[in-house]
């Protein structure tokens, strides 16, 4: 993937085909120590430990439309070409958290690309679904909450064009008065 | 700055909207977005679609995900449901061919024989 918001998405997307109503996405710009720390956690249906072991292997998926699943292999090669790595906790019954540490300085991170559109998709495209961000830097937070958007909106749907323009302009703004990171 | 009263404004413009179509349901677009669909660039295909649909004005569409359907390779894929009428599924879908799409389907209403992977 070009870029890292490409993971999150996709990673998200396998919360939400998890049956998760809730999806948190936490992005941690930490410059003393070097690192950038996403995390994606859900309350899906989670799996058993022994494959959550295992889900960086590519051929190992629960779908049945095909044989293999690169979502994951992607994003540890992504992380571990940084010096960074992936790590995958996971319940049966209870839900899912992907953490993926990159090394913020490295020459083979990708950029951070276009998380604001990224998570307003995500947030329109599964208006039923609680999409939320954490985005912090420098001790800064800025905080999406859908159910937020949702509750404002009262009887008009997340999925709506116009919402759609709104939270990403709305989230955009929100990222860079915390970070410019690239 | 995007605040909460600018969400308002759009609130009461999309319940205008919606008041004047009263019991009529309007169009859906799905985007896949699984791995293969995300790789393939239906992020953008999505945003492209948005960006017509905002542009022209229009609030009866709604623009949703799914996951990978097993055709990774007419990547990106969309399905655009009218009212009354069968799905129509479009392969190989970037941004020009999106904003094409609502321009002749959504708001024409003629299919874009070219694109489509299945009716």
């Amino acid at each position: 993937m070009r870029e890292i918001s490409l993971h999150i998405l996709d990673i998200a997307e396998n919360s939400i085909r998890a049956g998760a109503p809730d999806v948190e996405i936490g992005v941690r710009v930490d410059e003393p120590a070097d690192r950038l720390v996403v995390t994606v956690r859900d309350n899906g249906r989670g799996m058993p430990e022994e494959m959550a072991a295992v889900v960086a292997d590519p051929f190992v998926t629960s779908r049945t439309e095909r044989r293999v699943g690169l979502g994951l292999p992607l994003l540890a090669a992504a992380c571990e070409r940084t010096g960074g790595g992936l790590k995958v906790r996971s319940r049966p019954g209870e839900g899912t958290e992907v953490e993926a540490t990159f090394g913020l300085s490295s020459v083979d991170r990708a950029p951070m690309g276009a998380l604001a559109e990224t998570i307003a998709n995500i947030a329109s495209g599964y208006p039923d679904v609680r999409i939320a961000l954490a985005f912090s830097s420098g001790g800064e937070q800025f905080e999406f909450d859908s159910a937020l958007v949702r509750e404002a909106l009262d009887g008009v749907p997340l999925s709506s064009p116009q919402v759609a323009a709104w939270m990403r302009e709305h989230i955009q703004e929100g990222i860079a008065g915390v970070s410019s990171l690239e | 700055m995007k605040t909460l009263e600018d969400l308002k404004r759009i609130r009461e413009e999309a319940l205008k909207a919606m008041k004047v179509r009263e019991g009529e349901q309007g169009t859906k677009i799905t985007v896949a977005m699984g791995t293969c669909g995300i790789a393939a660039g239906a992020r953008e295909t999505m945003s492209a679609l948005l960006d017509e649909l905002n542009k022209r004005g229009i609030t009866d569409v709604t623009v949703t995900q799914t996951g990978c359907k097993g055709l990774c390779e007419q990547e990106p894929m969309i399905e655009v449901t009218r009212a009354g009428e069968a799905a129509v599924t479009y392969g190989h879908v970037d941004a020009e061919r999106a904003r094409r799409i609502v321009a002749e389907h959504i708001v024409n209403g003629n299919l874009v024989g070219e694109y489509i992977v299945s009716k």
